[in-house]
């Protein structure tokens, strides 16, 4: 019998600094037995449980793309006692990964469909796993229209800014940067909060334009109200939650919303789902 | 199916000669209260025992589990990666569990064993264990276990049923593992007209269960409008938060996953947990979607008698052993609470958001 429990062995390949508070960083992750990777079968907008031995468990978004080969990628905000510890390892240290969890963002409907990718923050990480799997030349000619707003506080706190603006210079993507604000005079994109440039720049709601919402509490209260009034139904508009989880698998019981579980059953949730479920989230 | 009957003479050398086979489990009194142990040598299950305290879960889902365990020492080749422990899966058998517990462990099945993931450490150990149930002809005053998909003579779950006759006791043989066991006990005698004596017997224990339950509604009522309810705040009023109703639950099976390091060397370990817990949902952020006692108390109702419901089509996830009833130090009482949701009617609830 599998045991749904057992992390696969993972060496710390590389680790980034990704924002100006050192709040953030990226882990590069190699598996210890290369058949593990196969194993390791993912799609845009799954989870995993990082598992730092001797620590326990976290589960964190995954912000590679399955696209790329070789080595899977998490980026983890320095939180509580994992993420701390997490953030005080090295290259070279073995670790723990299992998974993948959780549903993704249901890529076969999106196909032939403009994609309106909206986020905040930290939460930007299967976004970004998203991003990079949608402009793989397999894949691009598979979606119509992409667009990204995203913001974050100021500039040092966006996460992956080198392909930020390499996004930014390609035609076959539609970039919206913004940030609350800055004192940087050379800031050459938009100043304002995530939901103000949505209602400026979201493409207007037709029946082959979804989007895909990521970010804090706050910004999603404020972006779902400028969603309904850009015409976008309920249907089409795609969140991802985030629970206290532990198992990750549906069964030790913490993370429901109503009879569904947002380990196994989400993190993926249409709007329209979440309507007819208790907001325990 | 074979019934079998066994000479209560006959009964304390069969159950000795089984533990050449079984590690055995029975109800024993500790201090005021009977609970489940592992039986040694000689010691008996004790059958005059009308339940326990706490349920038989623990044997199959112990309260404190390893799951893994880790070194963190660096010259070690297999550092900081883990490895499954060694658990003991050999033959065990519980000896005078009730048919609330054996039929709790179908209903806490759904949850271990499902078609995209496997807990194997319980269905191991469930897979390990033989379930000898001892009927009930008098039940207690607080069991509702009729209303409650199951029954005192209830054979879900049991590989076999033993009743006492009095003068002797009458065996139902429910399942291939019941057959190895009494094979193994050496209880052989078949009682082939006993059929009718033990369903009369059945009939005037079942006529005894003087509480119940009415769920014939939930299943139809709208999930949003009942958690909406304004009952919520009556029922959780009064409640503590201090996690016994979940404890002493037979179809409670909530989890905690915990690293435990001593030294250079660790375990990971699971815990039961209690959806009465602040900690249980509490975001890193301080976040908490489940950050006041109703939350919680709702949850545990709603999860026993509408999700599970909902998501299962099988029954509510409580076999009416009365147990929360009788251990709550507030008299929260889930009767009670079952009649409010079962007759919920959103149009009349006043206060409903
Ligand atoms: C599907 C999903 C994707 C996520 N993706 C990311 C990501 O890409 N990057 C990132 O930085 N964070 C992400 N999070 C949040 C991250 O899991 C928590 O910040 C993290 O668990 C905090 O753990 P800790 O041990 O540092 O904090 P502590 O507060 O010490 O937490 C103790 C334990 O509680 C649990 N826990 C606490 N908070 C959360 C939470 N918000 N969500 C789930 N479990 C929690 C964990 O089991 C944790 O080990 C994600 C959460 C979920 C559910
Ligand atoms: S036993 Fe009673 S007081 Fe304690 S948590 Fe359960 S309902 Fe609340
Ligand atoms: S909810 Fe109460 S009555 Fe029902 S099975 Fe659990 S402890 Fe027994
Ligand atoms: S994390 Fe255990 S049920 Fe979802």
């Amino acid at each position: 019998m599998q045991n749904p429990y057992l992390p696969y062995p993972v060496r710390i390949d590389d680790i980034t600094i990704e924002t100006e508070d050192k709040n953030l960083k990226t882990f590069r992750f190699v598996f210890l037995n290369p058949e593990d990777e196969n194993k390791f079968d993912y799609q845009a907008g799954q989870f995993a449980e990082l598992s730092v031995t001797g620590k326990g468990e976290i589960p964190i978004g995954i912000a590679s793309s399955p696209t790329e080969k070789g080595f899977v990628m998490f980026t983890v905000n320095k939180v509580g006692l994992v993420s701390s510890h997490l953030h005080a390892m090295q290259a070279g240290d073995i670790m723990g990964i299992r998974g993948p969890l959780g549903n993704w963002y249901p890529w076969e409907q999106l196909e032939g469909k403009n994609v309106v990718i909206i986020g905040g923050g930290f939460a930007f990480t299967t976004l970004r796993s998203s991003i990079i799997y949608m402009l793989d030349p397999a894949n691009r000619s598979r979606f119509k229209d992409i667009h990204v707003i995203y913001g974050a506080r100021s500039p040092g706190m966006l996460l992956y800014w080198d392909e930020l603006s390499q996004w930014e210079k390609r035609d076959d993507i539609n970039m919206h940067i913004t940030v609350d604000g800055t004192d940087d005079p050379n800031w050459k994109y938009n100043t304002g909060f995530v939901p103000t440039i949505t209602e400026q720049k979201a493409p207007p709601a037709d029946k082959d334009t979804y989007a895909i919402i990521c970010g804090p509490p706050i910004m999603i209260k404020f972006t779902q109200p400028v969603l309904d009034k850009l015409g976008y139904s309920h249907d089409k508009i795609i969140m991802s939650l985030e629970n206290r989880m532990k198992c990750g698998i549906g069964m030790c019981g913490r993370c429901n919303i109503g009879e569904q579980f947002v380990c196994k059953d989400g993190p993926v949730f249409t709007l329209e789902q979440l309507n007819q479920t208790p907001k325990e989230y | 199916m074979k019934i079998v009957k066994i000479d209560k003479k006959t009964w304390a050398a069969g159950i000795e000669k089984l533990t050449a086979s079984y590690r055995l489990f029975g109800p024993v009194k500790e201090g005021d209260f009977h609970n489940f142990k592992e039986l040694g040598s000689g010691e008996a299950p004790d059958l005059d025992c009308l339940n326990t305290r706490l349920s038989a879960k623990a044997i199959i889902y112990p309260q404190s589990e390893n799951m893994f365990e880790y070194s963190l020492d660096e010259s070690r080749e297999d550092h900081h990666i883990l490895k499954e422990v060694d658990t003991d899966y050999s033959p065990r058998a519980v000896i005078g569990i009730r048919p609330c517990d054996a039929k709790a462990f179908e209903l806490v099945g759904l949850n271990f064993d499902t078609s995209e993931y496997k807990d194997p450490y319980w269905i191991k150990a469930r897979e390990a264990t033989t379930l000898i149930g001892l009927a009930c002809s008098s039940p207690g005053s607080n069991c509702f276990c009729t209303t409650a998909g199951c029954g005192p003579f209830h054979e879900d779950g049991l590989d076999a049923l033993v009743v006492d006759t009095g003068d002797h006791f009458l065996a139902k043989i429910l399942t291939e593992k019941g057959e190895q066991l009494f094979a193994a006990a050496g209880w052989k005698q078949e009682a082939k007209a006993a059929g009718k004596q033990i369903e009369a017997l059945k009939q005037e224990a079942e006529a005894k269960i003087a509480s119940s339950v009415n769920t014939d509604n939930l299943s139809a009522l709208d999930t949003t409008q009942l958690y909406n309810a304004s009952f919520w705040e009556d029922v959780s009023f009064s409640c503590i938060n201090c996690g016994t109703c979940t404890f002493v639950c037979p179809t409670c099976w909530c989890f905690d996953i915990q690293d435990e390091t001593h030294g250079n060397s660790g375990v990971r370990m699971r815990n039961w947990d209690s959806c009465m817990y602040p900690l249980f949902t509490l975001h890193g952020t301080g976040h908490n979607p489940r950050g006041t006692k109703l939350h919680r108390v709702r949850q545990r109702f709603m999860h026993k008698l509408k999700y599970y419901v909902d998501k299962y089509d099988a029954g509510i996830q409580c076999v009416g052993c009365g147990r929360c009833v009788r251990s709550c130090p507030v008299n929260i009482d889930i009767r009670r609470v079952c009649e409010l949701m079962n007759s919920f009617d959103s149009e009349k609830d006043t206060c409903a958001a």
